[in-house]
């Protein structure tokens, strides 16, 4: 079937998919081959060479149609009721080799429906058991949940007891349900595939940059569904990319709102929500401004934001839950140096403080395929079930060293041609973060994991925006430590401040799209446009720029946050250098050249490990503590604004929470 | 369907309760009689459904463990296959679990097989559904099943069943009131010679005295009498139940022993026509040389 594809040639298929194992069970791809006496399922059948494959005989047609009787045998006739009706490939093939009239007289079967939680409806008669969806809970979620209950015609694609599907992923099986079997439950009787407008974009969830597609109708996003992008998601997104978007729908921030005297918000013109910031910003001294970025702002607004603020005489500068003070001098040094899908190429694996299922599973998808393939996996972090086996190590600093010293580990990543180190975001925003990195880097350089075309030193982000900010510089300047308390603090969409960064007393003014912790807090709100409503830049983990799409118009009042913030300069007689987004783009080209080459990774440079020696002179001989390492992320369903704002979210830790966990009489 | 399914909660899914388990209506033997339901099975599995309901007797809190002696039995058979393909030995642990547990393998049980063999629980459950030997909800402590395959039927099968479900009171797939028979269907158990014959599983005496005999040659009085036997705990006769050798002596016709004229039997006498097969023991004859033309 693959030669047939390469040479452009179409074969009918339910069962076969390029990425899951090879099952041969629909029998829709069957062709003639020359010199084998009965029709072939070309998908379970290696060509070799000089194989003559023929694919329009009648002999073919013929078989297609009786497998296509067949299959409909049992199949509802319920398209008008689907929610796959449209895009659905039974129904696009039984157009094609359908025939006009049923000779079945018998009944159909009918089957339970099963429940897999709050992400995946079933509608179980609709199954053609073609195991697309079990294939992909073994092999690439990893969650050996799904199976094939029963013999004949009264096998059934289950669970068997009740079971949610535990997985992050689960929702690719509603793409890769070939029928209306498995569909999308908050997508279910909302909209017609044909009348929605597709549009192509960029998840903001993780810091993957999950190619997604946005598809909406007039006002409001519908669903979204992944894009297909070898090098960064393959064809798969997390179930936070794919079913936060009714966030986007709640607790919006529609008005600019100003803090009254009572203290009671009310609706303000931007002009007035602007002025109101013009004096709240007289007599402040510029060192006693702060700026604090959000996870989910867009590279576009940082350097508008951090231009301003320059302008304004502050360089205090930081991005929300993260590691203002990480030297990001060297981009190698914050990076996924081995890319995302370069990773594949490794043939040994550390994980330092990280768990990928949590912080990006389409990622950690794709470190399950490594090891299915025979590559080890060594953990020092939280010992939680990866779904992939792994060497545990221990969950601390202290581990780290009897590592350092010799361990069976070290000699298996020296040995390794390409090894990888995977350093967590947790990691990043320990308090010992300069010891504990030192003692990384001293295990990158022991163990060789830099070499002669390999670097295999890896950082793993957990937000949108943080390479974007490290990127171009948004970080506090040299002498912000040395600041007065701030009088003034201007959140871009942040919402996941420490208490200590904003000093009682201080103005803040919130700017982005969810009313949440940081809006609460404000004296001006200023409403801002959401990742679907906007093109914005966001840089991955792998330092790839990507960017997203206008999908649906901004609600009510709310801007783009690159024109808030020239706006606000120019009430603040500080304007900014820019009035178009092409020339705040070229402004970010200035500062950061690769942020104009969208979809395109620019490789870091490596130092020769000189970074990691002014590192270790830097930061000093300084202590590790003992505290364990953890994952950045506790919840992976709620992690921002928007899926902190979203229903389905708040169904799936629910769901999550009432579940059975593991076996329960054992 | 009296003591296999004494309790069966409905589960009406409700789009707005997402993630809520509870059963919204439980009907218990007491409100109603659970209707026979139609079997529209393809297989002759005990089971009805390939999925699990939670029952009195099966559901999530049943527990299950092997006895130490079990456990001994297991890693032998365990130690038959290769330690990397630990599970391989799922159907004859499986048949060890069953047998240990009355006859029927309950949701804990096929957990326990999943832990010992290192096998995800799915797997396994998979195999349970698939051979319609394992049964998955509650049985009788003999389980008595009738052939229905062409031959047995042909000499008198549905007499066999109509008798026993006379006699009993159950039809297939069903339980007596006292617990003590399990009526079932299979296939062919390759007893045509002596058709018709039902099988009866034993799960009284745990792994150790577990029996499956064959009871062949059977009248409808025949099989009636083994039933009362094993109810009155004696064992009834194993095998043919009218013929002391395999020979053509007679066969069961209606409903009838009938033997055949004896001493004058007239078929399979005498040598039977050819061809014959070669003698396999002795080497081909040597192949008549070709002569050399000169």
């Amino acid at each position: 079937m693959a030669a047939c594809d390469a040479a452009g040639i179409d074969i009918p298929r339910f069962c076969y998919h390029q990425r899951l194992s090879i099952a041969g069970n629909c029998r829709m791809c069957l062709v003639e081959v020359e010199k084998s006496p009965k029709p072939v399922a070309s998908c379970a059948m290696p060509a070799g060479p000089g194989m003559k494959i023929k694919t329009d005989t009648p002999l073919v047609k013929k078989a297609r149609e009786g497998v296509m009787e067949f299959l409909l045998i049992n199949h509802p006739l319920d398209c008008p009721i689907c929610d796959q009706g449209g895009e659905c490939d039974l129904q696009d093939q039984a157009m094609h080799f359908g025939s006009d009239r049923g000779r079945f007289t018998e009944m159909k079967r009918a089957v339970d429906d099963k429940n897999l939680g709050p992400l995946v409806k079933t509608v179980m008669t609709r199954c053609i058991h073609c195991t697309r969806c079990v294939r992909f809970a073994t092999e690439i979620a990893g969650v050996q949940d799904m199976g094939i209950t029963g013999r004949g015609r009264d096998s059934e694609v289950g669970t068997y007891v009740d079971k949610l599907l535990t997985s992050e992923l689960s929702g690719n099986v509603i793409d890769l349900c070939p029928v209306g079997a498995l569909t999308s439950k908050p997508f279910a009787f909302t909209a017609r595939n044909w009348e929605l407008k597709n549009t192509e974009s960029v998840d903001v969830s993780d810091a993957l940059g999950a190619n997604i597609r946005i598809d909406s109708r007039g006002a409001e996003v519908m669903r979204i569904v992944p894009r297909l992008n070898e090098d960064v998601n393959e064809e798969w997104i997390s179930d936070k990319a794919r079913f936060q978007y009714d966030g986007l729908k709640r607790q919006r921030l529609s008005v600019p709102l100003v803090k009254g005297k009572d203290g009671g918000f009310r609706n303000a013109h931007w002009s007035e929500a602007l002025l109101a910031i013009q004096q709240a910003l007289k007599g402040v001294k510029g060192n006693e401004i702060k700026a604090i970025a959000g996870k989910l702002s867009d590279a576009e607004a940082m350097i508008a934001l951090k231009d301003l603020m320059n302008r304004l005489g502050s360089g205090n500068l930081q991005h929300e839950a993260g590691f203002s003070d990480l030297d990001a001098d060297v981009r190698s040094n914050y990076l996924m140096n081995t890319g995302i899908s370069g990773i594949e190429k490794a043939d040994a694996v550390l994980l330092i403080g990280s768990n990928p299922r949590l912080e990006s599973p389409v990622f950690n998808a794709r470190i399950r395929k490594m090891w299915l393939e025979g590559v080890p996996v060594y953990l020092i972090g939280s010992q939680v079930d990866l779904t992939y086996a792994y060497t545990y190590l221990g969950n601390s600093p202290e581990a780290l060293t009897k590592v350092l010293k010799n361990s069976d580990a070290l000699k298996r990543l020296k040995e390794a041609k390409r090894p990888a180190v995977i350093v967590g975001p947790g990691v990043l925003k320990r308090s010992d973060r300069d010891a504990v990195l030192q003692q990384v880097h001293g295990l990158v350089e022991k163990a060789e994991v830099v070499k002669e075309g390999w670097n295999g030193y890896n950082v793993l982000h957990d937000a949108a925006s943080r390479v974007a900010a490290l990127d171009i510089g948004f970080l506090p300047s040299a002498r912000a430590s040395a600041a007065p308390p701030a009088k003034f603090v201007y959140l871009l969409g942040s919402d996941d401040w420490q208490e200590s960064d904003i000093p009682e007393g201080a103005f803040v003014v919130y700017q982005g799209h969810h009313g949440d912790r940081g809006a609460s807090r404000a004296d001006v709100i200023l409403p801002a446009a959401a990742y679907t409503e906007k093109s914005a830049t966001f840089v991955n983990t792998e330092g790839r720029a990507q960017r997203t799409k206008e999908a649906v118009p901004k609600p009510g009042d709310s801007r783009e946050d690159w024109q808030i913030l020239v706006a606000l300069a120019e009430v603040l007689k500080q304007p900014l250098p820019y009035k178009t987004l092409n020339a705040v783009r070229e402004r970010l080209a200035e500062v950061a050249p690769h942020l104009q080459h969208v979809d395109e990774r620019e490789a870091p440079i490596w130092l020769n490990g000189e970074y990691f020696k002014a590192f270790a002179s830097k930061a000093g001989k300084a202590a590790a503590s003992n505290k364990e390492f953890r994952s950045s992320i506790d919840n992976f369903y709620m992690t921002d604004v928007i899926s902190r704002s979203s229903q389905v979210m708040a169904k799936c830790v629910q769901a999550k929470g009432s579940m059975r966990q593991g076996s329960y009489a054992s | 369907m009296a003591s296999a399914m004494a309790s069966v909660q409905l589960r009406v899914r409700d789009e707005s309760k997402t993630g809520q388990n509870e059963p919204l209506l439980t009907i218990s033997a007491q409100q109603c009689q659970w209707p026979v339901p139609q079997r529209s099975f393809a297989t002759n599995s005990h089971d009805v459904f390939n999925v699990h309901h939670h029952t009195p007797d099966n559901n999530w809190e049943t527990q299950f463990d092997f006895t130490d002696k079990n456990y001994e039995l297991v890693s032998e058979i365990i130690s038959r296959y290769p330690a990397n393909y630990k599970a391989s030995a799922v159907i004859p642990v499986l048949d060890v679990a069953q047998q240990q547990n009355k006859g029927f393998l309950s949701l804990a049980a096929l957990n326990r097989v999943a832990k010992v063999l290192d096998m995800p629980e799915i797997r396994v459950y998979e195999v349970a559904t698939f051979y319609t030997m394992f049964n998955r909800s509650k049985m009788g402590k003999y389980h008595v099943m009738v052939c229905g395959t062409t031959p047995c039927r042909l000499q008198g099968a549905e007499g066999i069943y109509e008798a026993l479900h006379d006699h009993l009171g159950v039809g297939y797939g069903e339980t007596t009131k006292d617990g003590l028979f399990t009526l079932g269907e299979m296939e062919c158990m390759g007893s045509c010679v002596n058709a018709p014959m039902i099988t009866v599983a034993d799960y009284t005496k745990g792994v150790e005295g577990f029996s499956y005999n064959y009871y062949e040659d059977l009248t409808p009085e025949d099989a009636v009498s083994i039933v009362e036997q094993l109810r009155a705990g004696k064992s009834p006769k194993v095998g043919s139940q009218h013929r002391g050798k395999a020979e053509p002596v007679g066969a069961v016709q209606s409903g009838k022993w009938v033997s055949g004229p004896s001493g004058t039997v007239d078929t399979l006498v005498g040598k039977p026509r050819g061809p014959y097969c070669r003698n396999l023991d002795e080497p081909p004859p040597a192949e008549p040389k070709k002569e050399a033309k000169a």
